[in-house]
């Protein structure tokens, strides 16, 4: 907290004194964007490759160098009001800034990450939070929370929602965790989440359910790589047959993205792996297709051309042309094809024997 | 040459008669019979028939051209005279579509015995053999507007012409006679008139009276602003009279009239002018009655012709002419002196386009003379571009030759193919293919010349003749590249501005936030927003305001530019009105 409260004061003491001295002013962020990142193999995430863009103040800078400003201050009032704002809510409090206000949330959000990446914290520390919320857990785990209001430990059990679940916060860095589980599951849909739920599977594999709702917000991420880390769980990885699945959903889980790669480093999960559905399970298992849309196809092309992380890995340029050449994608419900449990009693038993079916 | 187009039209005519009688030798009956119908018919019958080549096609533009030839007429004869003129025109409704005009100037009148053929006889006058810039040219105008007026009203034209303050003033009441093409005279009679000199025109003619572009008042208007030296004194039929007093009394320079050059000169032109000289050999004619040739000149000629340069005049037969002509072609000839010309000057052009349009930008040109077939000219333009002028629409164009407004037949003009083939999109304005370019502009185009070649005798388009094509392109092209200039100057300051406002909009939000997170006290807030203001205007510099300001232009003359504009009808409504004519 005080790492965001410090740069923050400093930032604008340095622009205070420059402007006071008669200097120009500049502000200086990491390039966010896929061409600013590199795949560390040895730790397992995209890292920044060091390109910087310096805004200098300047009749043409000066309306970001207020918005940046702006937005600064406010960042500062939450941390030490110890409240937080959505990046909607913060888009509705700059409309209070006359001409300086944001016409649309994309201008706000960029502004946000650009602030993130300039102090290298992450945005929940600037007391800005996703709109969306974070996933859904369910399984053998209790997380001691805080009480809001007293401050005093709460221990929530995953097992004791029934059929519902629990909802992972916007920030997690003060959960702990206890569990006796072997591994997490994270799910691409909350559909199949909730027939495992239902079917307690969690209970039968012992393990943790998470389902990330298509790609897995920071939160989700954030918390599947502490509950991995300071539990000491493998992650396994459960999407749709498709290339969305495995370079929106795995990938961003596993190594970040290219965007917030300034945050990558807490927030993506290294040791998870690809479990299903791979190219080989659409013929192993005989599911149903749908041909490979237009969008499929360029997102196949550009993650073998620009993606890092699948340029490091021979197994997932493999999975990704193979795919390619049949041309199919497969959603995790075409299991349903062979009997509504098919996935409980035949597909995850089989696949978590068969390791070498498993991508990197 | 004009004057030869109409001519040989007429002759052909006449000529034609010629042919049957040749292809049918055999049946000698009937060549008779034929021969019986076919008479000699006088210039003035032929106009009466064929009107509209004279600008009497339909009833407003009979009104417009009856004015326009009277006034032309007194501005040539008061500069001629060296007198500043002072014009009035009179226009009183006398029934439907039945108007008398009379026109009045304080020029040095009219001899008794020339009064009839000057105002009833065709073709009729002092300028057609003179190669001098003026207005006139064919001395067909006035006796034409006369002609017009006896065939729809049956009435004559009443004529009153003063020459000294200590003679009487001649009236005459005189009719054309079409068949002889000779004056037919009414009335006639001394009057007392109060004038020291003048002449003074009254017509009664079929017409109708509108506003708008092609209007009376509009030529009133572009006349006042294309001659400064000008007081024009106009009663439209409806409303308060105009009063447009001259803005300076400085006369033009007088035009110096010039001989032909041998260029220009085509066969007929100069069997004509060897019928009428008063040289006895060929040398001595074409030393005497051209421009530009000399002993030396001369020689060469008459050697690249063939000719002995003793050879009398009345020797000279048609081959012998054409070899002439011929030899001139081969020679090389200095070109004509362009002293002869008068600019109206792009100083006084601009301030003329000044009284008319309030813009917010001015430019003028005036090009050096040129030279198409023998004849000098040339051109001068203006323009005005914003403040006042509707930003839709295509340019509006003002044409002048000779110092008379061009009101029809803009299409056909020299003036407009120069400017379509102009691209304007390189000066800043929108134009599709050759077209008219769009966007807030006024351009006024003046071509001056010993011999303005208009497309018809209705002086209405000046010919397409590449040199004045390219005489006029090259003069709104300058035009133009100032135009960008400008527009690109305008541009400049405006983005200039726009950051300039946003330093003033952004930088309170600067020192808000820095305070907020910094809390520093409110004079430190303002201090901070002075420095800010400071760093970031100090690298920018002073700016020009270039804003339009309607009270800059000290010309501009609201009354002026009103007059004319107030339409009565759409221009649809008068093309109708033309169509049903």
């Amino acid at each position: 907290m005080t790492k965001a409260l410090d740069k923050i004061t400093n930032t604008a003491k340095g622009i205070y004194q420059d402007i006071k001295a008669g200097r120009k002013a500049e502000l200086e962020a990491p390039v966010r964007s896929l061409n600013n990142v590199f795949y560390n193999e040895k730790d397992g995430f995209f890292e920044l490759k060091g390109l910087n863009k310096k805004r200098t103040l300047t009749a043409n800078t000066v309306k970001t160098f207020a918005q940046t400003l702006r937005v600064m201050a406010l960042s500062k009032n939450l941390v030490e009001t110890d409240d937080i704002a959505t990046k909607r809510e913060a888009y509705y409090v700059s409309k209070n800034w006359g001409e300086a206000r944001f016409k649309e949330q994309m201008e706000s959000d960029s502004v946000m990450d650009d602030i993130e990446a300039m102090f290298g914290v992450n945005r929940e520390q600037l007391g800005f939070i996703a709109d969306e919320h974070g996933g859904s857990v369910a399984g053998e785990l209790i997380v001691i929370d805080k009480d809001p209001n007293t401050g005093k430990d709460i221990r929530i059990d995953c097992t004791q929602f029934g059929s519902g679940s629990y909802s992972i916060p916007s920030d997690v860095e003060n959960l702990k965790f206890e569990t006796k589980a072997k591994f997490i599951l994270a799910i691409e849909t909350n559909g199949m989440f909730e027939r495992l739920n239902k079917h307690t599977y969690w209970k039968k594999a012992n393990c943790i359910l998470v389902s990330m709702g298509g790609v897995p917000t920071r939160a989700c991420r954030r918390f599947i790589r502490k509950l991995s880390d300071d539990a000491k769980q493998d992650v396994y990885v459960f999407t749709d047959g498709d290339p969305y699945g495995y370079l929106n959903i795995y990938r961003t889980l596993k190594v970040g993205s290219g965007n917030a790669a300034h945050i990558n480093e807490y927030f993506c999960v290294p040791k998870a792996k690809f479990m299903g559905i791979t190219p080989d399970d659409i013929d192993d298992y005989k599911l149903p297709t749908h041909p490979l849309k237009e969008v499929d196809i360029k997102r196949i092309k550009d993650g073998l051309k620009n993606d890092p992380f699948i340029q490091a890995y021979k197994s997932w340029q493999d999975a990704l042309n193979n795919l390619m050449k049949k041309g199919k994608r497969a959603e995790q419900q075409a299991l349903a094809k062979h009997g509504l449990n098919f996935v409980v009693s035949d597909y995850l038993p089989e696949k978590l024997k068969k390791r070498e079916t498993w991508l990197e | 040459m004009e004057d030869n187009q109409t001519l040989d039209s007429f002759s052909e005519k006449t000529e034609k008669s010629d042919k049957p009688e040749k292809k049918t030798k055999s049946s000698d009956a009937k060549a008779h019979e034929l021969a019986k119908s076919q008479r000699e018919i006088s210039i003035a019958e032929f106009f009466e028939k064929n009107r509209h080549l004279l600008g009497f096609d339909n009833k407003r533009k009979a009104l417009l051209t009856t004015i326009k030839e009277a006034v032309d007429n007194s501005l040539d004869a008061c500069e001629e005279a060296d007198v500043l003129p002072e014009i009035s025109v009179e226009i009183t409704e006398m029934g439907t579509d039945r108007y008398k005009v009379v026109i009045e100037d304080n020029g040095p009148g009219i001899i008794k015995s020339q009064i009839p053929k000057i105002f009833a006889k065709l073709l009729y006058g002092s300028k057609f053999h003179k190669l001098k810039m003026q207005r006139g040219q064919q001395g067909i105008g006035i006796s034409a507007a006369v002609m017009y007026g006896q065939l729809t009203t049956g009435k004559p034209a009443k004529i009153l012409s003063k020459i000294h303050p200590d003679e009487p003033a001649h009236y005459y009441e005189l009719k054309i006679n079409t068949q002889k093409n000779d004056p037919e005279i009414i009335a006639e009679s001394t009057k007392e008139w109060h004038k020291e000199n003048g002449t003074r025109i009254e017509l009664e003619l079929e017409a109708s009276y509108m506003k708008g572009n092609q209007s009376v008042d509009e030529y009133i208007k572009e006349t006042a602003i294309i001659n400064p030296h000008v007081t024009l004194i106009y009663q439209p039929p409806k409303g308060d009279q105009i009063m447009l007093v001259r803005v300076t009394d400085k006369k033009p320079k007088l035009a110096s009239e010039i001989k032909p050059h041998p260029y220009g000169v085509e066969l007929g032109m100069l069997i004509k002018m060897m019928q009428v000289t008063t040289a006895k050999t060929i040398k001595q004619f074409l030393m005497q009655d051209f421009s530009r040739i000399g002993d030396k000149t001369a020689e060469e000629i008459l050697e690249n012709s063939s000719i002995l340069s003793n050879t009398k005049l009345k020797d000279i037969n048609r081959d012998l002419a054409e070899k002439l002509i011929d030899g001139i072609r081969k020679t090389k000839i200095m070109m004509p002196p362009t002293d002869c010309i008068v600019p109206i000057g792009a100083e006084l052009l601009e301030k003329g386009l000044k009284k008319e349009v309030n813009a917010e930008f001015y430019t003028s040109v005036s090009r050096s003379p040129d030279v198409y077939r023998g004849n000098p000219f040339l051109i001068e333009a203006s323009l005005a571009y914003g403040g006042d002028i509707p930003k839709e629409g295509s340019l509006n164009l003002m044409r002048f030759a000779n110092r008379v407004p061009l009101l029809y037949q803009q299409g056909a003009c020299a003036v407009t193919e120069g400017i379509m083939q102009t691209n304007w999109k390189q000066y800043g304005l929108q134009q599709s293919g050759s077209n008219m370019p769009q966007g807030p502009v006024v351009l006024v185009v003046h071509i001056a010349s010993v011999w303005v070649p208009f497309t018809s005798e209705a002086k209405e388009a000046i010919a397409h003749y590449p040199e004045i094509i390219k005489e006029i392109k090259l003069a709104v092209q300058e035009i133009g590249r100032n135009l960008s200039k400008y527009l690109n100057k305008k541009r400049k300051v405006g983005d200039e501005l726009k950051k300039r406002s946003y330093i003033e909009i952004y930088i309170p939000h600067i020192a808000d936030a820095l305070k907020e997170i910094l809390k520093y006290s409110d004079s430190d807030k303002l201090d901070v927003e002075k420095k800010l203001e400071k760093l970031l205007e100090k690298t920018r510099g002073k700016i020009e305001d270039m804003k339009f300001d309607p009270t800059k232009n000290e010309d501009y003359d609201e009354d002026l530019a009103k007059i004319g504009k107030d339409n009565y009808y759409s221009d649809e409504d008068s093309d109708k009105e033309d169509e049903d004519d």
